[in-house]
């Protein structure tokens, strides 16, 4: 018996051996002997300045690779602090175990100091939690964790482990053979029969659209989903989460389904004769009016969770399983199509794009996010990992930074969290330090977490923020444009002087009004060793289109004005 | 329509708040939940009654299978099966009407469990109509007390035993599910 371990000890030999090379945390009292311990542990340790912090950098840590993210914190107001960034991480299916300390096992429900019910608080918005009291549970536990996090639907998994059970000691025994839960099942398979009905209906399409979402990277099915389209001609529209899945550039891709989707995608969506959706929920913002969504196609949905099946479009198709599965099985049957009348009926409702690029727009003195973003692009190849945070400067970032690369775009599309970018692109970098990070910011949430710049500093994490300063809480002065006779109550919003603060947290600044200096100073940003944060003073009540009121029809589209101040369209 | 549920979930803590709030958050109303022990050990089994359209049983179907510790989900509402429901009644009873009351409770096959003074106890096992039969027939009388278990439901004739969470077999994928509608 010469391998007896504190709970301690044996959490981060649990971790060490699920992969882990990087925590995200903040210590406190009940969580203590974790820290103590880990110090003995080839682990890096990131000190955030919130809790919420460790939660987003640890989701943007699993965007950005694949791998699950880690964030750790004390009992109560430690763990309470976590919430938004465990709720975050669920609605987006990413995978992430919190660990949280809690008060010693024969205190519970006593109202002990920093006592919080943290499985009961984060049940909802978990895949799963455990309370763990016994020494004993601890590995076990750890390595059952990660493996409901990463498998079928990822999600966040919290591990609240009491005071003793961190203190006490046991023979330390990792068994990493595959973890057995009796009643989970990640995976399921489609009947023979539903098999044989989608491949009729695919073959027999004439105005088909694949729908690509955040299910495809996390199957890692973007070639089979390629070949998909390319071998039948089919065109492909992206969610928000699906950014990336296809190269935006590839002449197959529509681009951006629904909301703020370009007209002409939500055109197609109407017109088809078939949708394929591919790891995709049919989210509220991509639906619009559910009662005139797609009236004339049939519905084939492909999901891992069959809880998403008839939720909120009733499909004529479903087709449980992972994706990359459930596609490779389906690609030999599916004929090569033609389809070019399809096509260039879409390309009639696209128009010429030459138009809508925002390069071609003459300088009139005005600064626009488009711009700022549509240069940020540009010098970047469509190379970045771009992070961005809620609101107008999130839906410019979608529609004028062209994804070519998986996992390049991360956002909070499900929860829409303000104050996810910063933070989620520390963890984007650390899990990625070749990759170039750029975040874009709007000037409401960069404050929501701005205290993160500390850990940049401390950490000295590279990465380029663009802070998108328009003077307004932007989104809801828009939809109070729209939808309140412009009222503006509480959008408003009087900020510091970001460079300046940038600099008193120790980083590079920069700010820019003028159009002109947009390129040098994202120039001056990439050949900068830190971390640079750029004020860009944009245009105050600019408007992001088109638009599709929440619940209005999806034809039914807020066009842009004409003539836009930035962008035209072929039907504008 | 109401829905009978019965799910075999591990014996564990918290696992009956983890089924509760998923009805909760997903917005369905329970009518009527049951919990106890099964003839394996480490497996509970739960008679949950929801009023629901056919969508939005298989939906529950689905949602319930995420929770990591349900380990069957069973929809008993199309299938063959046994369901019922006990209750006890305490009644109003004098010198006068007790005799008539115990002709009444014979009718329904039921038994009385407690006589007092001026009050009986009844016993009865059966279908929520039988139960409603009887408590209609005993309201003249003057209904003082009442408790129902609410359903628990069994299918007729065989089914494939639950494995209990110390079973050594890897939870079998289940091939060919179909969730279609
Ligand atoms: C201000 C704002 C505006 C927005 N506007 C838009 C908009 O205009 N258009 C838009 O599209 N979105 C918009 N969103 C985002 C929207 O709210 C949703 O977050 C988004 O549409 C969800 O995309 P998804 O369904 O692809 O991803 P998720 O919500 O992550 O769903 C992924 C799906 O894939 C499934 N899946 C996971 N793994 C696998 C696997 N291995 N195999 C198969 N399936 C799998 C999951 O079960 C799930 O059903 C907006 C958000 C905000 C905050
Ligand atoms: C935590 C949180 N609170 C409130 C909201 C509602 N909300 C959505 S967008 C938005 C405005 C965001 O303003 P800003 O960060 O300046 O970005 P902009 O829209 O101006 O680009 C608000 C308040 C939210 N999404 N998240
Ligand atoms: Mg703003």
């Amino acid at each position: 018996m010469d391998n007896i371990r504190t709970g301690a000890q044996i959490l981060w030999e649990s971790l060490v051996r699920e992969g882990v090379s990087t925590v995200f945390g903040y210590p406190g009292g009940a969580i203590l002997p974790a820290y103590d311990a880990m110090l003995e542990y080839p682990i890096r340790h990131v000190l955030v300045r919130h809790e919420q912090g460790a939660t987003h950098m640890a989701d943007g840590y699993a965007r950005a690779s694949g791998e699950v993210g880690v964030a750790i914190a004390t009992s109560g107001p430690g763990a309470t602090n976590m919430v938004t960034g465990i709720a975050t991480a669920m609605l987006d299916s990413s995978p992430m175990v919190c660990i949280t300390g809690q008060v010693g096992s024969k205190l519970i429900g006593s109202d002990a100091f920093q006592e919080t019910d943290v499985t009961g608080v984060t049940l909802p918005i978990t895949k799963h939690n455990y309370l763990v009291s016994d020494v004993d549970e601890v590995a076990p536990t750890i390595h059952e964790a990660f493996y409901v996090a990463k498998s079928g639907r990822p999600g966040p998994v919290l591990v609240d482990i009491t005071k003793d059970a961190q203190q006490s000691s046991t023979e330390f025994v990792w068994d990493d053979s595959p973890v057995q839960l009796p009643g989970y099942r990640p995976e399921l398979r489609a009947t023979e029969a539903e098999y044989q009905q989608a491949v009729e209906l695919i073959n027999g399409a004439k105005r088909p659209v694949i729908f690509s979402g955040h299910g495809v990277m996390l199957s890692g099915a973007m070639d089979l989903v390629r070949e998909f389209a390319e071998r039948a001609n089919i065109p492909i529209a992206m969610t928000l989460l699906g950014i990336g899945s296809v190269p935006a550039l590839h002449p197959l891709n529509l681009g951006m389904m629904g909301m703020h989707g370009e007209a002409w995608v939500n055109q197609a969506i109407q017109e088809a004769d078939l949708l394929l959706a591919f790891g995709m929920r049919f989210d509220d913002r991509v639906t619009g009016n559910l009662k005139t969504y797609a009236p004339n196609a049939r519905k084939i949905h492909i999901d891992i969770d069959p809880a998403e099946f008839n939720k909120n479009v009733l499909v004529d198709v479903a087709l449980a399983g992972d994706l990359s599965a459930v596609l490779a099985d389906l690609l030999p049957h599916v004929e090569r199509g033609d389809r070019s009348d399809w096509l260039s009926a879409i390309g009639v409702m696209k128009g010429d794009s030459a138009v809508r690029d925002v390069q071609n727009i003459p300088d009139s003195g005005h600064l626009y996010a488009a711009h700022v973003i549509n240069d940020i692009w540009r010098m970047t190849d469509g190379q970045a990992v771009v992070v961005t945070d809620v609101g107008q400067h999130q839906m410019w970032e979608a529609q004028y930074y062209h994804h070519q690369e998986p996992r390049s775009l991360i956002t909070s599309g499900g929860l829409g969290t303000m104050g996810f970018a910063l933070p989620a692109a520390i963890g984007a970098k650390l899990s990625r330090p070749d990759a170039e990070v750029w975040v874009v910011v709007g000037d409401g949430g960069f404050q929501m977490t701005m205290c993160e710049l500390a850990t940049i500093a401390q950490e000295k994490v590279k990465i380029n923020v663009a802070i998108i300063n328009n003077g307004y809480l932007g989104m809801v002065r828009q939809w109070q444009e729209f939808f309140y006779e412009r009222r503006y109550a509480a959008t408003p919003l009087l900020s510091p002087d970001f460079a300046k603060l940038a600099e008193a947290f120790g980083l590079k600044s920069a700010q820019v009004s003028r159009r002109q200096d947009v390129e040098p100073t994202i120039e001056m940003a990439r050949a900068h060793e830190g971390a640079v944060v750029i004020d860009f003073r944009v245009e105050q009540e600019d408007t992001v289109y088109p638009m599709v009121p929440a619940g209005a029809d999806l034809q039914a589209m807020i066009r842009r004005p004409s003539p836009s101040p930035i962008v035209e369209t072929a039907d504008d | 329509m109401r829905h009978t549920f019965v799910v075999h979930v591990e014996d564990k803590p918290g696992v009956l708040n983890r089924v509760a709030s998923l009805f909760r958050r997903r917005a369905f109303n329970i009518e009527s939940l049951t919990v106890g022990h099964t003839e394996t050990s480490g497996v509970s089994r739960m008679t949950i009654v929801v009023d629901t359209d056919a969508n939005g049983a298989k939906r529950l179907e689905a949602n319930l299978y995420k929770l990591v510790n349900v380990l069957r989900v069973t929809d008993l509402t199309a299938e063959a099966a046994v369901v019922r429901e006990l209750t006890l009644i305490r009644v109003s009873a004098d010198q006068e009407t007790r005799t008539h009351i115990m002709q009444l409770v014979d009718t329904f096959r039921a038994k009385v469990v407690d006589v007092a003074p001026d009050s009986l106890i009844i016993e009865a096992t059966g279908t929520e109509e039988k139960i409603d039969g009887l408590m209609g027939v005993l309201e003249p009388y003057e209904v003082l007390e009442m408790v129902r278990t609410g359903r628990v439901a069994m299918s007729r004739g065989q089914q494939a035993p639950v494995e209990g969470p110390s079973d050594e077999t890897p939870g079998e994928v289940d091939d060919n599910v179909s969730y279609s509608v």
